[in-house]
Protein backbone atom coordinates (compact mmCIF):
# COMPACT_ATOMS: atom_id res chain seq x y z
CA UNK A 1 0.00 0.00 0.00
CA UNK A 2 1.26 3.47 -0.76
CA UNK A 3 1.83 6.02 1.98
CA UNK A 4 -1.32 7.96 1.21
CA UNK A 5 -3.61 4.94 0.92
CA UNK A 6 -2.48 3.63 4.26
CA UNK A 7 -2.61 7.08 5.83
CA UNK A 8 -6.14 7.76 4.63
CA UNK A 9 -7.44 4.43 5.91
CA UNK A 10 -5.85 5.22 9.29
CA UNK A 11 -7.29 8.72 9.35
CA UNK A 12 -10.80 7.57 8.55
CA UNK A 13 -10.84 5.24 11.54
CA UNK A 14 -9.79 8.08 13.82
CA UNK A 15 -12.14 10.54 12.19
CA UNK A 16 -15.09 8.25 12.92
CA UNK A 17 -14.15 8.15 16.60
CA UNK A 18 -13.86 11.94 16.65
CA UNK A 19 -17.31 12.21 15.09
CA UNK A 20 -18.66 9.79 17.70
CA UNK A 21 -17.25 11.96 20.48
CA UNK A 22 -18.81 15.05 18.92
CA UNK A 23 -22.15 13.36 18.28
CA UNK A 24 -22.43 12.64 21.99
CA UNK A 25 -20.87 15.88 23.26
CA UNK A 26 -22.65 18.50 21.17
CA UNK A 27 -26.26 17.74 22.21
CA UNK A 28 -25.30 16.96 25.82
CA UNK A 29 -23.28 20.16 26.20
CA UNK A 30 -26.13 22.27 24.84
CA UNK A 31 -28.54 20.62 27.30
CA UNK A 32 -26.12 21.16 30.18
CA UNK A 33 -25.65 24.78 29.13
CA UNK A 34 -29.41 25.39 29.15
CA UNK A 35 -29.81 23.55 32.45
CA UNK A 36 -27.04 25.46 34.20
CA UNK A 37 -28.34 28.79 32.94
CA UNK A 38 -31.88 28.04 34.11
CA UNK A 39 -30.55 26.84 37.48
CA UNK A 40 -28.61 30.06 37.92
CA UNK A 41 -31.40 32.40 36.94
CA UNK A 42 -34.45 30.62 38.37
CA UNK A 43 -33.02 28.33 41.04
CA UNK A 44 -33.29 29.14 44.74
CA UNK A 45 -30.24 30.57 46.38
CA UNK A 46 -28.59 27.21 47.04
CA UNK A 47 -29.13 25.82 43.55
CA UNK A 48 -28.00 28.97 41.81
CA UNK A 49 -24.94 29.12 44.05
CA UNK A 50 -24.01 25.53 43.20
CA UNK A 51 -24.57 26.06 39.47
CA UNK A 52 -22.62 29.34 39.56
CA UNK A 53 -19.74 27.71 41.42
CA UNK A 54 -19.66 24.84 38.94
CA UNK A 55 -19.49 27.25 36.01
CA UNK A 56 -16.78 29.40 37.63
CA UNK A 57 -14.73 26.30 38.43
CA UNK A 58 -14.97 24.79 34.96
CA UNK A 59 -14.24 28.13 33.28
CA UNK A 60 -11.18 28.67 35.44
CA UNK A 61 -9.65 25.25 34.81
CA UNK A 62 -7.84 24.41 31.58
CA UNK A 63 -9.76 21.65 29.81
CA UNK A 64 -6.61 19.50 29.82
CA UNK A 65 -6.51 19.64 33.59
CA UNK A 66 -10.23 18.81 33.88
CA UNK A 67 -9.73 15.85 31.56
CA UNK A 68 -6.71 14.53 33.45
CA UNK A 69 -8.54 14.92 36.76
CA UNK A 70 -11.56 13.01 35.46
CA UNK A 71 -9.45 10.20 34.05
CA UNK A 72 -6.47 9.94 36.42
CA UNK A 73 -7.54 11.49 39.73
CA UNK A 74 -11.19 10.46 40.17
CA UNK A 75 -10.39 6.70 40.12
CA UNK A 76 -8.54 7.38 43.37
CA UNK A 77 -11.95 8.31 44.80
CA UNK A 78 -13.46 5.13 43.38
CA UNK A 79 -15.02 6.82 40.35
CA UNK A 80 -13.82 5.13 37.20
CA UNK A 81 -14.63 5.97 33.57
CA UNK A 82 -13.34 4.29 30.39
CA UNK A 83 -11.29 6.68 28.20
CA UNK A 84 -14.06 7.56 25.75
CA UNK A 85 -16.51 8.48 28.49
CA UNK A 86 -13.92 10.30 30.58
CA UNK A 87 -13.29 12.51 27.55
CA UNK A 88 -17.01 12.99 26.92
CA UNK A 89 -17.65 13.95 30.55
CA UNK A 90 -14.79 16.46 30.63
CA UNK A 91 -15.77 18.02 27.29
CA UNK A 92 -19.48 18.24 28.13
CA UNK A 93 -18.84 19.81 31.54
CA UNK A 94 -16.42 22.35 30.13
CA UNK A 95 -18.39 23.30 27.03
CA UNK A 96 -21.68 23.31 28.96
CA UNK A 97 -20.22 25.73 31.50
CA UNK A 98 -19.08 28.14 28.78
CA UNK A 99 -22.35 27.84 26.86
CA UNK A 100 -24.39 28.51 29.99
CA UNK A 101 -22.86 31.99 30.19
CA UNK A 102 -24.32 32.87 26.79
CA UNK A 103 -27.70 31.39 27.65
CA UNK A 104 -27.78 33.17 31.00
CA UNK A 105 -27.01 36.47 29.28
CA UNK A 106 -29.76 35.74 26.77
CA UNK A 107 -32.34 34.90 29.46
CA UNK A 108 -31.48 38.12 31.28
CA UNK A 109 -31.92 40.11 28.06
CA UNK A 110 -35.53 39.02 27.56
CA UNK A 111 -38.10 41.65 28.41
CA UNK A 112 -39.78 41.17 31.80
CA UNK A 113 -43.12 41.75 30.10
CA UNK A 114 -42.85 38.32 28.49
CA UNK A 115 -42.66 36.72 31.90
CA UNK A 116 -45.55 38.80 33.26
CA UNK A 117 -47.68 38.01 30.24
CA UNK A 118 -47.03 34.29 30.66
CA UNK A 119 -48.03 34.48 34.31
CA UNK A 120 -51.19 36.42 33.56
CA UNK A 121 -52.14 33.69 31.07
CA UNK A 122 -52.05 31.28 34.00
CA UNK A 123 -48.84 29.47 33.08
CA UNK A 124 -46.83 27.83 35.81
CA UNK A 125 -43.22 28.93 36.24
CA UNK A 126 -42.06 25.74 34.51
CA UNK A 127 -44.36 26.29 31.53
CA UNK A 128 -43.25 29.88 31.30
CA UNK A 129 -39.55 28.98 31.25
CA UNK A 130 -39.94 26.06 28.85
CA UNK A 131 -42.42 27.59 26.41
CA UNK A 132 -41.78 31.32 26.57
CA UNK A 133 -38.33 32.16 27.89
CA UNK A 134 -36.05 29.38 26.67
CA UNK A 135 -37.14 29.34 23.00
CA UNK A 136 -36.25 33.03 22.77
CA UNK A 137 -33.12 32.81 24.90
CA UNK A 138 -31.79 29.88 22.90
CA UNK A 139 -32.10 31.81 19.66
CA UNK A 140 -30.30 34.80 21.10
CA UNK A 141 -27.55 32.64 22.58
CA UNK A 142 -27.04 30.65 19.39
CA UNK A 143 -24.08 32.63 17.96
CA UNK A 144 -22.22 32.20 21.25
CA UNK A 145 -23.16 28.53 21.44
CA UNK A 146 -21.86 28.06 17.88
CA UNK A 147 -18.50 29.46 18.96
CA UNK A 148 -18.32 27.01 21.83
CA UNK A 149 -19.18 24.09 19.54
CA UNK A 150 -16.29 25.10 17.26
CA UNK A 151 -13.98 25.07 20.28
CA UNK A 152 -15.42 21.68 21.25
CA UNK A 153 -14.54 20.30 17.81
CA UNK A 154 -10.96 21.55 18.10
CA UNK A 155 -10.46 20.50 21.71
CA UNK A 156 -11.85 17.02 21.06
CA UNK A 157 -8.27 16.28 19.95
CA UNK A 158 -7.29 16.31 23.63
CA UNK A 159 -9.06 12.95 24.02
CA UNK A 160 -5.86 11.37 22.71
CA UNK A 161 -4.27 12.18 26.08
CA UNK A 162 -6.40 9.56 27.82
CA UNK A 163 -5.91 7.01 25.05
CA UNK A 164 -8.99 7.51 22.87
CA UNK A 165 -8.07 6.53 19.30
CA UNK A 166 -9.49 9.68 17.71
CA UNK A 167 -8.26 11.66 14.72
CA UNK A 168 -5.19 13.26 16.28
CA UNK A 169 -4.21 10.06 18.10
CA UNK A 170 -4.14 8.01 14.90
CA UNK A 171 -2.26 10.76 13.07
CA UNK A 172 0.35 10.86 15.82
CA UNK A 173 0.62 7.09 15.82
CA UNK A 174 0.99 6.98 12.05
CA UNK A 175 3.68 9.64 12.26
CA UNK A 176 5.63 7.49 14.70
CA UNK A 177 5.58 4.71 12.09
CA UNK A 178 6.37 6.76 8.99
CA UNK A 179 7.82 10.02 10.30
CA UNK A 180 6.53 12.35 7.65
CA UNK A 181 5.24 15.02 10.04
CA UNK A 182 4.52 17.77 7.50
CA UNK A 183 2.19 15.69 5.33
CA UNK A 184 0.59 13.91 8.26
CA UNK A 185 -0.07 16.85 10.57
CA UNK A 186 -1.01 19.33 7.86
CA UNK A 187 -3.59 16.87 6.52
CA UNK A 188 -4.90 16.40 10.05
CA UNK A 189 -4.98 20.18 10.49
CA UNK A 190 -7.04 20.58 7.33
CA UNK A 191 -9.54 17.92 8.44
CA UNK A 192 -10.12 19.79 11.71
CA UNK A 193 -10.39 23.09 9.83
CA UNK A 194 -12.87 21.44 7.48
CA UNK A 195 -15.02 20.22 10.38
CA UNK A 196 -14.91 23.62 12.06
CA UNK A 197 -15.89 25.39 8.85
CA UNK A 198 -18.75 22.98 8.13
CA UNK A 199 -20.03 23.40 11.69
CA UNK A 200 -19.90 27.18 11.37
CA UNK A 201 -21.91 27.08 8.15
CA UNK A 202 -24.38 24.53 9.55
CA UNK A 203 -25.06 26.56 12.66
CA UNK A 204 -25.50 29.71 10.61
CA UNK A 205 -28.11 27.82 8.59
CA UNK A 206 -29.84 26.75 11.79
CA UNK A 207 -29.80 30.34 13.01
CA UNK A 208 -31.52 31.49 9.84
CA UNK A 209 -34.03 28.61 10.01
CA UNK A 210 -34.95 29.40 13.59
CA UNK A 211 -35.16 33.14 13.10
CA UNK A 212 -38.47 34.70 14.07
CA UNK A 213 -39.06 37.92 12.16
CA UNK A 214 -39.35 40.85 14.53
CA UNK A 215 -37.51 39.11 17.36
CA UNK A 216 -34.08 40.30 16.27
CA UNK A 217 -31.90 41.57 19.06
CA UNK A 218 -32.36 45.29 19.42
CA UNK B 1 8.66 9.48 53.12
CA UNK B 2 8.30 12.17 50.49
CA UNK B 3 4.84 13.67 50.26
CA UNK B 4 3.21 15.81 47.60
CA UNK B 5 3.70 18.90 49.74
CA UNK B 6 7.47 18.51 49.53
CA UNK B 7 7.13 19.00 45.80
CA UNK B 8 5.04 22.16 46.12
CA UNK B 9 7.98 24.55 45.40
CA UNK B 10 8.80 22.43 42.36
CA UNK B 11 5.26 22.84 40.99
CA UNK B 12 5.19 26.54 41.89
CA UNK B 13 8.33 27.10 39.83
CA UNK B 14 6.22 26.09 36.85
CA UNK B 15 4.17 29.27 37.30
CA UNK B 16 7.07 31.27 35.83
CA UNK B 17 7.21 28.98 32.81
CA UNK B 18 3.45 29.22 32.34
CA UNK B 19 3.61 33.02 32.60
CA UNK B 20 6.50 32.99 30.12
CA UNK B 21 4.39 31.03 27.64
CA UNK B 22 1.41 33.32 28.17
CA UNK B 23 3.42 36.56 28.08
CA UNK B 24 5.42 35.52 25.04
CA UNK B 25 2.37 34.22 23.21
CA UNK B 26 0.28 37.30 23.95
CA UNK B 27 3.04 39.72 22.88
CA UNK B 28 3.81 37.89 19.66
CA UNK B 29 0.07 37.56 19.02
CA UNK B 30 -0.27 41.32 19.53
CA UNK B 31 2.63 42.05 17.17
CA UNK B 32 0.95 39.87 14.53
CA UNK B 33 -2.70 40.61 15.28
CA UNK B 34 -2.65 44.41 15.24
CA UNK B 35 -1.04 44.85 11.78
CA UNK B 36 -3.31 42.09 10.46
CA UNK B 37 -6.37 43.92 11.76
CA UNK B 38 -5.23 47.18 10.15
CA UNK B 39 -4.66 45.27 6.91
CA UNK B 40 -8.08 43.67 7.11
CA UNK B 41 -9.89 46.95 7.70
CA UNK B 42 -7.85 49.36 5.58
CA UNK B 43 -5.98 47.08 3.17
CA UNK B 44 -6.78 46.26 -0.43
CA UNK B 45 -8.66 43.16 -1.47
CA UNK B 46 -5.63 40.84 -1.74
CA UNK B 47 -4.37 41.86 1.68
CA UNK B 48 -7.82 41.33 3.18
CA UNK B 49 -8.02 37.88 1.63
CA UNK B 50 -4.61 36.87 2.97
CA UNK B 51 -5.47 38.02 6.49
CA UNK B 52 -8.75 36.14 6.34
CA UNK B 53 -7.01 32.91 5.32
CA UNK B 54 -4.43 33.34 8.09
CA UNK B 55 -7.08 33.99 10.76
CA UNK B 56 -9.24 31.13 9.45
CA UNK B 57 -6.39 28.62 9.55
CA UNK B 58 -5.09 29.43 12.99
CA UNK B 59 -8.57 29.62 14.48
CA UNK B 60 -9.80 26.34 12.98
CA UNK B 61 -6.93 24.00 13.82
CA UNK B 62 -6.47 22.50 17.30
CA UNK B 63 -3.46 23.81 19.23
CA UNK B 64 -2.34 20.21 19.71
CA UNK B 65 -2.08 19.68 15.94
CA UNK B 66 -0.32 23.03 15.43
CA UNK B 67 2.26 22.22 18.11
CA UNK B 68 3.13 18.89 16.47
CA UNK B 69 3.03 20.30 12.96
CA UNK B 70 5.47 23.09 13.80
CA UNK B 71 7.68 21.25 16.29
CA UNK B 72 8.21 18.08 14.23
CA UNK B 73 7.40 19.33 10.75
CA UNK B 74 7.68 22.95 9.71
CA UNK B 75 10.50 24.32 11.88
CA UNK B 76 12.88 21.36 11.26
CA UNK B 77 12.07 21.48 7.53
CA UNK B 78 13.06 25.16 7.53
CA UNK B 79 16.30 24.23 9.23
CA UNK B 80 15.47 25.44 12.74
CA UNK B 81 15.84 23.08 15.63
CA UNK B 82 13.91 24.85 18.33
CA UNK B 83 13.63 23.93 21.98
CA UNK B 84 10.09 23.13 23.18
CA UNK B 85 9.64 26.44 25.02
CA UNK B 86 10.55 28.64 22.03
CA UNK B 87 8.46 26.53 19.68
CA UNK B 88 5.46 26.64 22.03
CA UNK B 89 5.70 30.42 22.40
CA UNK B 90 5.88 30.84 18.63
CA UNK B 91 2.89 28.57 18.00
CA UNK B 92 0.83 30.18 20.77
CA UNK B 93 1.78 33.55 19.28
CA UNK B 94 0.90 32.68 15.67
CA UNK B 95 -2.42 31.32 16.84
CA UNK B 96 -3.16 34.21 19.17
CA UNK B 97 -2.32 36.54 16.29
CA UNK B 98 -5.24 35.04 14.42
CA UNK B 99 -7.59 35.55 17.36
CA UNK B 100 -6.27 38.99 18.25
CA UNK B 101 -6.61 40.21 14.68
CA UNK B 102 -10.35 39.55 15.02
CA UNK B 103 -10.54 41.29 18.40
CA UNK B 104 -8.82 44.41 17.01
CA UNK B 105 -10.79 44.32 13.79
CA UNK B 106 -14.05 44.31 15.76
CA UNK B 107 -12.82 47.18 17.92
CA UNK B 108 -11.64 49.17 14.88
CA UNK B 109 -14.91 48.71 13.07
CA UNK B 110 -16.84 49.92 16.10
CA UNK B 111 -15.18 53.34 15.73
CA UNK B 112 -17.36 55.59 13.63
CA UNK B 113 -16.10 56.35 10.15
CA UNK B 114 -16.44 60.08 10.80
CA UNK B 115 -13.32 59.94 12.97
CA UNK B 116 -11.19 58.79 10.07
CA UNK B 117 -12.74 61.29 7.69
CA UNK B 118 -12.26 64.11 10.21
CA UNK B 119 -8.59 63.21 10.60
CA UNK B 120 -8.13 63.26 6.83
CA UNK B 121 -9.87 66.65 6.63
CA UNK B 122 -7.40 68.01 9.16
CA UNK B 123 -4.67 67.14 6.69
CA UNK B 124 -3.44 63.93 8.30
CA UNK B 125 -2.14 61.22 6.04
CA UNK B 126 -3.78 57.78 6.04
CA UNK B 127 -1.10 56.35 8.29
CA UNK B 128 -1.20 59.35 10.64
CA UNK B 129 -4.95 59.00 10.97
CA UNK B 130 -4.66 55.33 11.78
CA UNK B 131 -1.79 55.76 14.21
CA UNK B 132 -2.96 58.84 16.09
CA UNK B 133 -6.74 58.64 15.90
CA UNK B 134 -7.88 55.08 15.25
CA UNK B 135 -5.34 52.93 17.10
CA UNK B 136 -5.43 54.70 20.48
CA UNK B 137 -9.19 54.17 20.56
CA UNK B 138 -8.98 50.63 19.17
CA UNK B 139 -6.56 49.51 21.86
CA UNK B 140 -8.76 50.84 24.67
CA UNK B 141 -11.92 49.30 23.24
CA UNK B 142 -10.15 45.99 22.71
CA UNK B 143 -9.04 45.56 26.32
CA UNK B 144 -12.02 43.41 27.46
CA UNK B 145 -11.57 41.15 24.44
CA UNK B 146 -7.92 41.05 25.31
CA UNK B 147 -8.67 39.96 28.89
CA UNK B 148 -10.61 37.09 27.37
CA UNK B 149 -7.68 36.23 25.13
CA UNK B 150 -5.41 36.19 28.16
CA UNK B 151 -7.68 33.67 29.89
CA UNK B 152 -7.84 31.51 26.75
CA UNK B 153 -4.10 31.49 26.11
CA UNK B 154 -3.39 30.82 29.79
CA UNK B 155 -5.54 27.71 29.72
CA UNK B 156 -4.16 26.65 26.34
CA UNK B 157 -0.59 27.02 27.58
CA UNK B 158 -1.21 23.89 29.67
CA UNK B 159 -1.47 21.92 26.42
CA UNK B 160 2.21 22.72 25.76
CA UNK B 161 3.05 19.98 28.27
CA UNK B 162 2.85 17.58 25.31
CA UNK B 163 6.19 19.00 24.12
CA UNK B 164 7.64 18.79 27.62
CA UNK B 165 7.78 22.52 28.40
CA UNK B 166 8.43 22.71 32.14
CA UNK B 167 5.22 24.57 32.94
CA UNK B 168 2.75 23.80 35.72
CA UNK B 169 1.10 20.73 34.19
CA UNK B 170 4.35 19.01 33.12
CA UNK B 171 5.72 19.36 36.63
CA UNK B 172 2.42 18.18 38.10
CA UNK B 173 2.58 15.03 36.03
CA UNK B 174 6.14 14.35 37.18
CA UNK B 175 4.99 14.73 40.77
CA UNK B 176 2.12 12.31 40.14
CA UNK B 177 4.61 9.77 38.78
CA UNK B 178 7.03 10.29 41.66
CA UNK B 179 4.45 10.06 44.45
CA UNK B 180 1.86 7.80 42.76
CA UNK B 181 -0.69 10.17 44.23
CA UNK B 182 -2.79 11.74 41.46
CA UNK B 183 -5.45 13.58 43.42
CA UNK B 184 -3.59 16.29 45.27
CA UNK B 185 -1.08 17.35 42.56
CA UNK B 186 -3.85 17.82 40.00
CA UNK B 187 -5.92 19.80 42.49
CA UNK B 188 -2.92 22.02 43.22
CA UNK B 189 -2.37 22.56 39.49
CA UNK B 190 -6.08 23.29 39.02
CA UNK B 191 -6.03 25.76 41.89
CA UNK B 192 -3.01 27.56 40.41
CA UNK B 193 -4.68 27.88 37.02
CA UNK B 194 -7.93 29.18 38.54
CA UNK B 195 -5.96 31.73 40.55
CA UNK B 196 -4.02 32.86 37.47
CA UNK B 197 -7.16 33.02 35.31
CA UNK B 198 -9.25 35.15 37.63
CA UNK B 199 -6.33 37.16 39.02
CA UNK B 200 -5.07 38.09 35.56
CA UNK B 201 -8.52 38.91 34.22
CA UNK B 202 -9.10 41.22 37.19
CA UNK B 203 -5.78 42.97 36.55
CA UNK B 204 -6.61 43.60 32.88
CA UNK B 205 -10.01 45.01 33.86
CA UNK B 206 -8.33 47.45 36.24
CA UNK B 207 -6.16 48.62 33.33
CA UNK B 208 -9.35 48.98 31.27
CA UNK B 209 -11.01 51.21 33.87
CA UNK B 210 -7.81 53.24 34.31
CA UNK B 211 -7.32 53.92 30.60
CA UNK B 212 -10.99 54.46 29.82
CA UNK B 213 -11.87 57.78 28.22
CA UNK B 214 -15.28 58.95 29.47
CA UNK B 215 -17.77 59.19 26.64
CA UNK B 216 -15.85 56.87 24.34
CA UNK B 217 -18.07 54.10 23.05
CA UNK B 218 -15.88 51.23 24.20
CA UNK B 219 -18.33 49.77 26.68
CA UNK B 220 -18.46 46.08 25.95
Amino acid sequence: MSFWEEFISYLIQGWITTLEILAVCIPLSILLGLGLAVARVYGNRLISLIAGGFVALLRGLPLVVTLLIVFFALPKLGIFFPPFWAAVIAFVMCSGAYQSEYVRGAIRSIDIGQSLAAQSLGMTKLQEVVHIILPQAFRRALPGITNEIIYLILYSSLAYLVGVQELFAVAKHFNSLQFRPIEIFSTTALIYAFMATIATLAFRKIEVKLRIPGLEIT
Amino acid sequence: MVTVWDYLPYILEGVWWTLGLVGGGLLLGFAIGLPLAVAQVYGNRILKGLVEVYAWFFRSVPLLVLLFLFYWGIFPALGYKLDPLTCSILVLGFRSGGYQSQIFRGAMQSISEGQFIAARTLGMSNSQAIRHIILPQTLRIAIPGWANEYAIILKDSAICFVLGVMEILTRTRYVVMATLEPLLPYFIAGGLFILLTYGGTKLVNIVYEKTRIPGLIGRM
